[in-house]
């Protein structure tokens, strides 16, 4: 049971979204620019660094949701997803990709740990200024929305098939159009965004 | 030096926040809900919330520029110090004692946050909506952190900037830039 009364019915951060709307809608709007929104990382890798970082704390509503939609964007590729998960480094991606990861598994135990030696070693492989600091930013908010998610302790249902058709509507439709299904609808515009 | 090409001109996040206006925005927005709007938590105790989080992730740029605004909303920098060393004997609310356990329990992981510490929240007047936010808080700061660490931003050791940044966040809230700008060097994405 959650720690505090959220809306029944809705699975993981929908609930808590659905709480508190006012602060839902800048955490729908930062993931809509780091995960969906064009980028030289594709949506499948962007959703790759979410989901490794989701497994990694251990938060079980992120990590399948996220795998889901990493999935829908690499041809419904779960396996692929699977190896990311469990040992990047002999899956199926890009070298750029795995730099990137490394630097996303650092920033998940700590800021301070990113070193002069993987950012260079991105680079080398061809990563850019813009897709390090994505990738900074993607492995960061996910220590957030992954604490959010466990730290209320919301309802996560074990229903991979849920997760799959929910992964393939939002890797077509992106997170703001999304929460309209679970968020009531803006009766005003928010001053200054 | 930091890990990619920053504005040098600028400390910490707002470097951060200028290479990349397309995230800065919902940053900006989503620590001014949490801080800086109305809310029945104080913006002292949100703010203490931030730094104390801030401090265990031995964040410099965050403790110090969020341990600020604590001060100047609290009017004093005694309480934010305590906060620092020892908040169970800081001078603060038994409230606000119980949420900075939740806070403190959501850093180290969101799974560590006990039914028990919730009830003693609940037993001190507590309400589901401040317990949703203090969670939050400590969420987003470990985003923050994280950010502002893992770009290795450059982060003055110079207290006058971080008081006069504090009272620019307690007064002003998070929209709009901290950093008195002695140069031509404002970001224009910043005051959208």
């Amino acid at each position: 049971m959650p720690h505090i009364q959220l809306p029944e019915g809705l699975q993981g951060i929908r609930a808590a979204m659905a709480f508190r709307p006012e602060t839902a809608k800048p955490l729908n709007d930062l993931v809509e620019v780091l995960l969906h929104a064009p980028n030289s990382l594709t949506p499948g890798e962007r959703e790759l660094i979410a989901t490794y970082v989701s497994s990694r704390n251990d938060c079980y509503f992120c990590q399948t949701v996220h795998g889901a939609i990493a999935a829908a964007h690499l041809n419904g590729d779960e396996d692929l997803v699977r190896c990311v998960k469990t040992d990047f480094l002999h899956a199926d991606i890009s070298d750029k990709l795995k730099a990137l990861l490394v630097i996303a598994g650092k920033v998940q135990q700590g800021g301070k740990l990113v070193t002069t030696a993987d950012v260079e070693a991105a680079r080398t492989v061809g990563a850019t200024d813009m897709e390090i600091h994505d990738t900074v930013l993607i492995a960061a908010a996910f220590c957030m929305y992954n604490r959010y998610v466990d730290g209320l302790d919301t309802w996560q249902p074990h229903d991979e098939e849920l997760y799959r058709q929910r992964g393939k509507k939002t890797a077509r439709e992106g997170y703001v159009t999304m929460s309209k299904e679970y968020l009531p609808e803006q009766k005003h515009t928010t001053q200054g965004v | 030096m930091p890990h990619i090409a920053l504005p040098d001109e600028l400390p910490g996040i707002s470097s951060a926040f200028a290479f990349r206006p397309e995230t800065a925005k919902p940053l900006r927005e989503l620590a001014h809900v949490l801080l800086h709007e109305p809310n029945s938590l104080s913006g002292g105790e949100r703010e203490l919330i931030a730094t104390y989080v801030s401090s265990l992730n031995e964040c410099y740029f965050c403790q110090t520029s969020h341990g600020a605004a604590a001060a100047c909303h609290l009017g004093n920098t005694e309480t934010v110090k305590q906060v620092y060393i020892d908040f169970e004997a800081a001078a603060i609310s038994e409230k606000l004692k119980r949420l900075l356990v939740i806070a403190g329990q959501v850093q180290s992981g969101g799974k560590n946050v006990t039914r028990s510490a919730v009830e003693a929240a609940r037993e001190q007047g507590a309400t589901d909506m401040e317990i949703h936010d203090t969670v939050l808080i400590a969420a987003a700061f470990c985003m923050y952190n994280r950010y502002v660490d893992g770009l290795a931003t450059t982060q003055p050791t110079d207290e006058s900037m971080y008081t006069q940044m504090g009272v620019h966040l307690a007064r002003e809230g998070y929209r709009t830039s901290s950093i008195r700008q002695t140069s031509s060097v404002v970001p224009s994405a910043e005051a959208s």
